[in-house]
């Protein structure tokens, strides 16, 4: 029986992984604190619902608020501050979850051979998903 | 890990980790279903943008069911929090003595947010706002 080992502090993929995952949980809510805070300003108290403005404070897009009350949503809701906020959103959320993928993965698949496949698969899955994502911030 | 031990699927099932192996299993739940869900979205999204396929939109009828968004609330609430409590417990292992505590007590936190939250959703779907 083998159980996952407990990472050491040092330069491994395994406790940098370990760490990244903690700062970018708390990182999350600060994203969420903002976007929400920002909309509450900007008033989606009266201009949306529940739900949209949930979406937005998980992922400040404008195509998020397009079903609103809002005049005009390039007035304060589409813009490089929030271009960047989504930047960061990507690159934290992107990396916690797909490493997260590994990790479970690697709980059930112990033979060194299927790991380093593993390992690859979710490595071009990464840099995909960032591009992809990149992409859609910029068009939208 | 489970595989080393040769324990069967549904024997598995019987074992009795309590509160904090529900806890365990949820937030795995969620994790992977936030990451699949989001992926989908993200690519659909490109899809749409750069190539103007209704994708996106087929994929979004799904997401906009009441069915999912019970779901997808529950996942992201569910792992914010928990994931506060590992986070709290990873820092400060001192707190491990009150582990059991603090799962139940951050079930005091979800429940409360989860029902307002789908209590206002369910509310506006009715009225139709
Ligand atoms: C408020 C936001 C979040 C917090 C505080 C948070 C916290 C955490 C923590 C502490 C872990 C490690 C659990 C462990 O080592 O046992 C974790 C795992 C994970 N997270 Fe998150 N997370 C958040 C958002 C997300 C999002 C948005 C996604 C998806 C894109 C995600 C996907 C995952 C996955 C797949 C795992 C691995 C599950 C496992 O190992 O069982 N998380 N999260």
């Amino acid at each position: 029986m083998q159980t996952r080992k407990v990472p050491h502090p040092g330069w491994n993929l395994e406790y940098l992984m370990f760490l990244f995952t903690r700062l970018s949980g708390l990182a999350f809510f600060l994203l969420a604190v903002i976007g929400m805070a920002a909309a509450l300003i900007m008033g989606a108290r009266y201009q949306m619902d529940l739900g949209t403005l949930m979406r937005w404070t998980f992922f400040p897009n404008p195509n998020h608020v397009l079903d609103s009350n809002i005049p005009d949503v390039t007035f304060g809701w589409a813009n490089g501050f929030w271009q960047i906020m989504q930047f960061l959103a990507i690159f934290f959320g992107g990396t916690h979850g797909l490493n997260g993928l590994r990790v479970v993965l690697e709980d059930y698949i112990k033979r060194p051979f299927w790991q380093i496949v593993i390992r690859l698969l979710i490595f071009v899955l990464w840099v995909f998903m960032i591009l992809v994502a990149v992409f859609v911030v910029l068009a939208s | 890990m489970a595989l080393d031990r040769r324990v069967g699927f549904f024997e598995g099932l019987k074992y009795k980790g309590g509160g904090p192996m529900l806890a365990w299993i949820l937030h795995r739940i969620s994790g992977l279903g936030m990451i699949v869900f989001i992926s989908l979205h993200v690519v659909a999204s490109f899809f749409t943008q750069e190539m103007g396929s209704d994708w996106a939109i087929s994929i979004n009828i799904v997401y906009e069911s009441v069915i999912f968004q019970l779901f997808i609330v529950f996942s992201v609430l569910y792992h914010g929090i928990n994931g506060i409590r590992i986070i709290i417990l990873d820092l400060w292992p001192r707190m491990l003595r009150y582990q059991k505590e603090m799962t139940w007590l951050q079930w005091l936190v979800v429940i409360p947010i989860y029902g307002l939250t789908i209590y206002i959703m369910i509310q506006r779907m009715i009225t139709g706002e």
